[in-house]
């Protein structure tokens, strides 16, 4: 039971992260379906930095090291969406396609040849950081606490405040909303767009590194993060881009996901005897239904995906 | 005695590729006076607008703030000389609250947190001094045309603007908003504020503005004080000739029935309700009938069922004789309805669409603009463009290949008539045909749809303007709440009693004829 609720509360952290991510670029405008690709890339950031980290290194200086690497690796990746789409206008769908696609590739060739420099025979795309990993939890009765999950809580406070208390949130908001309404009144629409992909590919980053250390002390990075990216968009919609709702939707699918996780350690649902695979499937498709129902998109930013274009009337 | 300006545009020239919009304007606006600026659609009245907002940079000539020369490069820079614009297209963020709206840009803040509560104060203050009633907390999605319009005042007043741009305001605005607007307008000019006010409606400039100047085909005419000036020397400033208020036209000789309407129902898409009700009508050939009404008794979805944009309940449409009850709009338009659409630019143009490819849209099928192996024959399709730009004057930047976009909305609806009108109907229908132009571009599409009478064809009208209803047509019927409740000779009625009709307050039972 402990196992249920501390994985779901991590996976919903992972979740929400990233979905705020979205949140942060759909509002300014830009539709980012590179979530997935920016956290492939924000958790080799972490990894690498964890392997690289001499040993004996204080706990703090290690969480505070991988995180921030996850950060910077997730925003410069993402600003690769910002420069096409902000400044070539390029259709962000597809840039968001070939981000996905190419974070994993590039990610797997980046480690494979470290580690192949490292050792000729170890052609895998492997990072190992077990005992690094210790740095980021603390035992408290059986439910390992993680440090970033009480960062996932932060960032939720401090997106809400953001958004719906500060000068640049009203601002970011307007230049998804009605860019033009936003140039007529001195805004530069071009500058919020790139704040708003920034933190996404930042908020991305972290939720890749939180989803590498999520059980596991190595990661496979051919593996991708198997949909977190996608999982966090359909978090998004259905949180109706707000952060309050993003945090309950990211708890939803949280627990669906946890359930493939520890369902063995449920009697009762052993005694289903449901194939292992179902409950593997069921964040997916619990996340497809929900969308059939709920997804009209009338909460989305009324301008987001379009490249906003100063001269056009 | 020495004039103080607010503003001074002189000898302002702007040329974009192809076309001179601004040739040597000047336009002095004096502190504390509603100044009009007049022009027909194209005039160049946006674009010297434009360069005053810091928008485009003039090639040549100088402005002038309080007599002394300024640079405006941006809205930035308009924005601290006090000058601020209602847009015509509002520029407003519909989830947003007025009040989010109002301080966008400008907003008081601490450390980046937004201080809400003096922003009301101040927005509230304003509000209460020039007479704007609005709800600060108020989402713009659910407010009135005329409270948004309101918003974007408050908008200016906020920000301390001196000279405030009206950019054609009462286009959007219902009777009864108009008279409001003018209302504020007087009382900010009467508290200091100089406004512009662009229109190209001459009643609205006669009653509001203290002086007006005029363009023409980006040209000055001249300014004139509208006290000592009548309507008729205006619009003949504006147009260049003098123009008709009335539509001549001889008797008409109706001659067989081309459209028959029998019993139509359409259902709504507002409400449970059917929009239209049993409507039975006859248009004949060689007349004009309008359908007059009140916005929203059911006009729209008549025309859209008639057009074949919507299904019917029930009901029978014959064209020519033949029953189109079921035809799809393709093969109504190839039977000869043509339909100048009353939203031009959802139903009307495809606006990313070039203005040459605008001009074949129900037509690219035929021989004449695709070959056999199924290629467009752009040849054709560009020569179809010069005739009917030169024939019906449709102006544009860059001829057939203008962006439908980037045209103004007079250009566009004759590049719809145009289209409408050569593909030789046998019955035309017309929804609004002259909403929102200016007076010689109304008088241009009244000539048209009478030539087209004239020329035989039957003609359908759908017009909310009660002038334009007493003045074009041959037979009047009232719609009212989905239903014709009277049918009304022109020459013997009176706007009074058709005002009644359209009102519901009397009803009459009408036998289709």
């Amino acid at each position: 039971m402990v196992l249920l609720v501390q994985y779901t509360i991590l996976f919903a952290c992972i979740l929400m992260l990233v979905a705020l991510g979205g949140c942060f670029s759909e509002h300014s405008g830009v539709i980012n379906l590179g979530l997935e690709g920016i956290m492939v890339m924000g958790a080799m950031g972490g990894a690498l930095m964890m392997r690289y980290l001499p040993d004996g290194t204080s706990a703090f200086v290690v969480v505070a090291a991988t995180i921030l690497a996850a950060l910077l690796i997730g925003m410069l990746y993402s600003a690769l969406l910002a420069v096409a789409a902000i400044h070539f206008k390029a259709d962000q769908t597809l840039v968001g396609t070939a981000m996905n696609i190419l974070g994993t590739a590039a990610a797997t060739v980046i480690v494979k040849s470290i580690n192949t420099i490292n050792n000729p025979d170890d052609h895998s795309s492997i990072v190992q950081y077990i005992e690094e990993k210790k740095a980021f939890i603390v035992n408290i009765g059986g439910f390992e606490f993680n440090w970033l999950m009480l960062l996932a809580v932060f960032v939720l406070v401090v997106s809400f405040v953001v958004l719906y208390k500060t000068k640049f949130g009203l601002r970011l908001m307007a230049c998804g909303e009605h860019p033009q309404a936003a140039d007529s009144v001195g805004i530069n629409v071009y500058k919020m767009r790139w704040a708003g992909v920034l933190i996404s590919g930042a908020l991305g980053g972290l939720g890749g590194i939180m989803y590498i250390t999520a059980g596991v002390s190595e990661w496979k990075f051919e593996y991708g993060v198997a949909g977190f990216g996608f999982l966090s968009l359909a978090v998004m919609i259905f949180g109706k881009w707000k952060p309050q709702n993003i945090a309950l939707a990211a708890l939803l699918f949280g627990f669906f996901r946890a359930l493939s996780n520890v369902y063995a350690g449920f009697d009762f649902l052993v005694e289903l005897n449901i194939p292992g695979g179902l409950y593997n499937m069921l964040p997916y498709i619990v996340s497809l239904v929900v969308l059939a129902f709920t997804s009209k998109r009338s909460s989305a930013p009324k301008a987001e995906g379009i490249p906003y274009d100063k001269g056009a009337r | 005695m020495g004039q103080s300006y607010a503003i001074e545009m002189l000898g302002i020239t702007k040329r974009f590729p192809g076309i001179i919009a601004n040739d040597n304007i000047s336009l002095q606006l004096k502190k504390g006076e509603i100044h009009a600026l007049l022009g027909e659609n194209g005039a160049g009245k946006s674009t010297l607008m434009s360069v005053l907002f810091g928008l485009y940079q003039p090639e040549e000539g100088i402005i002038k703030k309080d007599g002394k020369e300024v640079k405006i490069n941006n809205p930035n820079d308009a924005n601290e000389l006090g000058i601020g614009m209602v847009h015509q297209h509002f520029k407003l963020v519909e989830c947003f609250s007025v009040l989010d709206n109002i301080i966008l840009g400008v907003e008081p803040n601490k450390y980046g947190f937004l201080k809400k509560n003096e922003a009301r104060v101040k927005v509230m203050e304003l509000s209460e001094k020039y007479g704007l009633h609005i709800d600060p907390d108020a989402m713009i999605e659910d407010i009135t045309v005329g409270m948004q319009q309101r918003t974007e005042i408050l908008k200016m007043l906020y920000r301390d603007n001196e000279i405030l741009i009206f950019d054609e305001p009462t286009a959007v605005l219902t009777p009864q908003e108009i008279r409001e607007l003018m209302q504020i307008m007087k009382n900010l000019a009467a508290e200091g504020k100089s406004i512009l006010f662009i229109s190209h409606k001459l009643a609205e400039i006669m009653e509001v503005a203290d002086r007006c100047t005029v363009i023409r085909k980006g040209k000055y005419i001249g300014t004139v004080e509208t006290a000592h000036t009548t309507m008729s020397e205006l619009s003949a400033m504006m147009v260049g000739r003098d123009v008709n208020f009335h539509v001549e036209k001889k008797e008409s000789k109706p001659g067989e029935v081309l459209l028959s309407v029998e019993g139509m129902t359409v259902a709504s898409k507002a409400h449970k309700n059917n929009a239209v009700k049993n409507v039975s009508l006859k248009v004949r050939a060689g007349e004009i009938v309008c359908i007059a009404g009140i916005d929203g008794n059911g006009q729209t979805e008549f025309v859209h069922g008639l057009t074949g944009l919507e299904p019917l309940v029930s009901g029978k449409i014959e064209l020519c004789g033949k029953d189109i009850t079921h035809s799809s709009i393709r093969q109504r338009s190839v039977m000869g309805l043509s339909h100048i659409p009353e939203d031009r630019h959802k139903h009307g143009l495809v606006l990313d669409y070039t203005l040459e490819e605008n001009l074949v849209l129900q037509r690219y099928f035929e021989p004449e603009f695709t070959n056999k192996a199924g290629f467009l024959r752009f040849k054709n399709i560009r020569e179809n463009a010069e005739r009917l730009i030169e024939q019906y004057d449709v102006r544009s930047g860059q001829g057939p290949v203008t962006v439908a976009r980037s045209m103004s909305g007079g250009n566009q609806q004759k590049a719809i008539i145009a289209r409408e009108i050569d593909k030789h109907p046998e019955v035309l229908v017309a929804v609004q045909p002259t909403r929102g132009l200016d007076v010689g571009a109304i008088e241009y599409i009244h000539k048209q749809l009478v030539a087209q009478r004239d020329a035989g064809k039957a003609v359908l009208l759908v017009s909310l303007e009660l002038d334009e209803v007493m003045d074009v047509p041959d037979r009047i019927l009232v719609m009212y709440e989905g239903e014709i409740v009277g049918e009304f000779d022109p020459k013997t009625t009176t706007q009074e009693e058709l005002g009644l009709y359209m009102a519901g307050a009397k009803k009459a039972e009408v036998t289709v004829s």
